[in-house]
């Protein structure tokens, strides 16, 4: 794997919080590379700190937060010296975000349409007839029946399965080369789940996007990834390709992962033996 | 079979009349629809489906939380829809529910001890030295500090959180608790530990669950039998592992196919559903011993 191809390259990325007791290390001296193309999933539980990376990223930690050290390479460029204003044209049109809560992310008083073409036209130079056109266009892509009606929906109109498509339509209205989706799937029912993540893969292959997957379940790891970055407590404890993470763990932490996964415990034991 | 079940739900319809206004009639949408099992005393009985396939309606009507349109709830074969308010009450002292969401099920304002100790106070149980008495113990059983009696909730993580409620719910020495999505909202590594505590506590409390679930993974692992629910009906029941092995409802198919597997090398042919497959009108009809499908 050479490094000076990598889309996306962290090295020593870390960021603390800033409390009354000094400061408190969240993302602790983070490092991976992520390819043109490919999909790393980063699992760990709540608080190990991945959210937390995909915030630091995109130089999106507010206070008492800070990035502390460490650098993060985005096509070869150091997002560290951009200016802010470089980061808004990074973020959103080159990297984009697919969160957990598309209720939270959509808003409540602006047509989904109008969302997605806002996005479109702020990153890019298009009209508002064309951005409308554009709008419709992705929503068909991440297929929502009768996109051309849909546009003028809200966003609580829809189901949970539908604003996720939504949100990954609007992630991919300015055709980024990285999506980092943060528990996409979490809020979302079992059946619906397998249909948004067979889109993600569907979308990432036709686009040749690369996908930052962050999630707390293994099973989506290993039906997604093609590399999977273990995080705990703020570190990587343990890197390398789905199988190789799932078929001999070398962490005792990844194994203990792997033990909690109901259904999963036979891959527990072979890791065991 | 002379033995009597702890739990009978029969025929079980729940209605709810949406759009209705002084000059509209609205229109009725059933939730739940002519629901039957049965639930053996101490054995963990899986109610699963997606949301709004009522099963969470089904649980709430068993407890009178939501009164049923029509059908029969036996406790021990007493009829619990005949019930007298002060009868209800009495009974619900063995009838208790653990809720999915432990950051809004539990009031911010209390302290956990408060919590515990209120189904007591409600009841007029004990001495205030007892109640105090009877918390800590309630504390330990669950696995935590009764150090911590005096913290307000948000001081507690999701798992610790969860914890609680399990602790006020047993504070009344219930036989039969309906876990609803008792562990969905926590980590996986987090879920495995209360999943092992409520073993743990069936075993030593000799209790009966209502375990109501949209993760099937956890339901094959902790259930004796399962029920699955699709828009309001039963369309499959039998033991997790006639069920889990041979699913015969296009729905569970389609349901255990979406499962993810955590596994790269597991193939991946998931089964999408036809809704036109779905008789909907097809009665349970038993196809293998103890295993019913309304195919």
């Amino acid at each position: 794997m050479d490094a000076l191809d990598a889309l996306l390259r962290v090295t020593d990325l870390t960021t603390v919080f800033d409390t009354d007791h000094g400061p408190v290390t969240v993302v602790d001296r983070v490092s991976f590379d992520i390819q043109p193309g490919e999909t790393l999933g980063l699992v760990g539980e709540s608080g190990s700190g991945k959210s937390l990376t995909a915030l630091s990223i995109l130089r999106l930690v507010q206070p008492p937060g800070r990035i502390a050290g460490g650098s993060v390479h985005f096509k070869g460029r150091d997002l560290a010296a951009a200016s802010e204003r470089e980061m808004r044209a990074i973020r959103g049109a080159q990297i984009a975000l697919v969160f957990q809560e598309p209720s939270a992310a959509l808003n409540p008083v602006f047509t989904i349409g109008d969302q997605i073409a806002e996005a479109i036209v702020v990153h890019q130079r298009l009209g508002a007839r064309e951005a409308r056109d554009r709008a419709v266009e992705l929503l068909k892509s991440v297929r929502i029946p009768n996109p051309e009606s849909q546009i003028t929906s809200y966003a609580h109109q829809l189901s949970g399965g539908m604003r996720q498509r939504v949100m990954i339509a609007l992630a991919l209205a300015c055709r980024p080369s990285l999506v980092i989706a943060d528990e996409p799937t979490t809020a979302l029912d079992v059946t619906i789940q397998a249909e948004i993540l067979d889109l993600l893969r569907e979308m990432k292959a036709a686009l040749r996007l690369s996908l930052l997957l962050i999630t707390h379940d293994l099973g989506v790891v290993a039906q997604t990834a093609d590399r999977v970055a273990v995080m705990h407590r703020g570190r990587i404890v343990e890197t390398g390709p789905v199988r190789a993470i799932f078929h001999s763990p070398s962490h005792a932490y990844t194994r203990a992962l792997l033990a909690a996964v109901p259904g999963g415990l036979r891959d527990g034991e072979d890791a065991a033996r | 079979m002379a033995k009597m079940p702890l739990v009978e739900v029969e025929r079980l319809v729940k209605t709810y009349v949406r759009g209705a206004g002084p000059f509209r009639a609205g229109e009725t949408v059933t939730a739940v629809d002519d629901v039957s099992f049965a639930i053996e005393e101490g054995e963990t009985f899986g109610l699963v489906g997606e949301s709004g396939s009522g099963k969470t309606t089904t649980g709430r009507c068993i407890l009178r939380l939501i009164e049923p349109t029509s059908g029969a709830i036996r406790f021990r074969g007493e009829d619990v829809l005949a019930f007298s308010a002060e009868r209800l009450r009495r009974a619900r002292r063995d009838m208790q529910i653990v809720f999915q969401d432990p950051f809004g099920s539990l009031n911010p304002r209390m302290r956990a001890g408060q919590i515990v100790e209120e189904p007591l106070v409600i009841h007029k149980l004990g001495s205030r030295g007892e109640r105090r008495e009877r918390v800590a113990e309630l504390f330990r059983l669950v696995g935590l500090d009764p150090a911590s009696v005096d913290r307000h909730p948000d001081a507690f993580s999701g798992g610790q959180r969860q914890r609680i409620g399990l602790a006020r719910a047993l504070a009344l020495k219930p036989s039969f608790v309906i876990l609803d999505e008792p562990v969905s909202a926590l980590d996986m590594s987090v879920q495995a530990q209360v999943v092992g505590l409520l073993m743990d506590l069936q075993r030593r409390l000799t209790l009966t669950y209502l375990f109501i679930a949209h993760d099937l993974r956890l339901v094959e692992t902790i259930c004796s039998r399962v029920a699955v629910m699709y828009l309001g009906k039963i369309v499959e029941m039998g033991t997790a592992t006639s069920l889990f092995a041979a699913p015969q409802h296009p729905y569970t198919k389609a349901l255990l196919s979406a499962i993810p597997v955590p596994d790269p090398d597991a193939p991946r042919n998931r089964i999408v559903l036809d809704p036109a497959s779905v008789n909907r009108n097809a009665p349970l009809r038993e196809i293998a011993a103890g295993h019913f499908a309304a195919i």
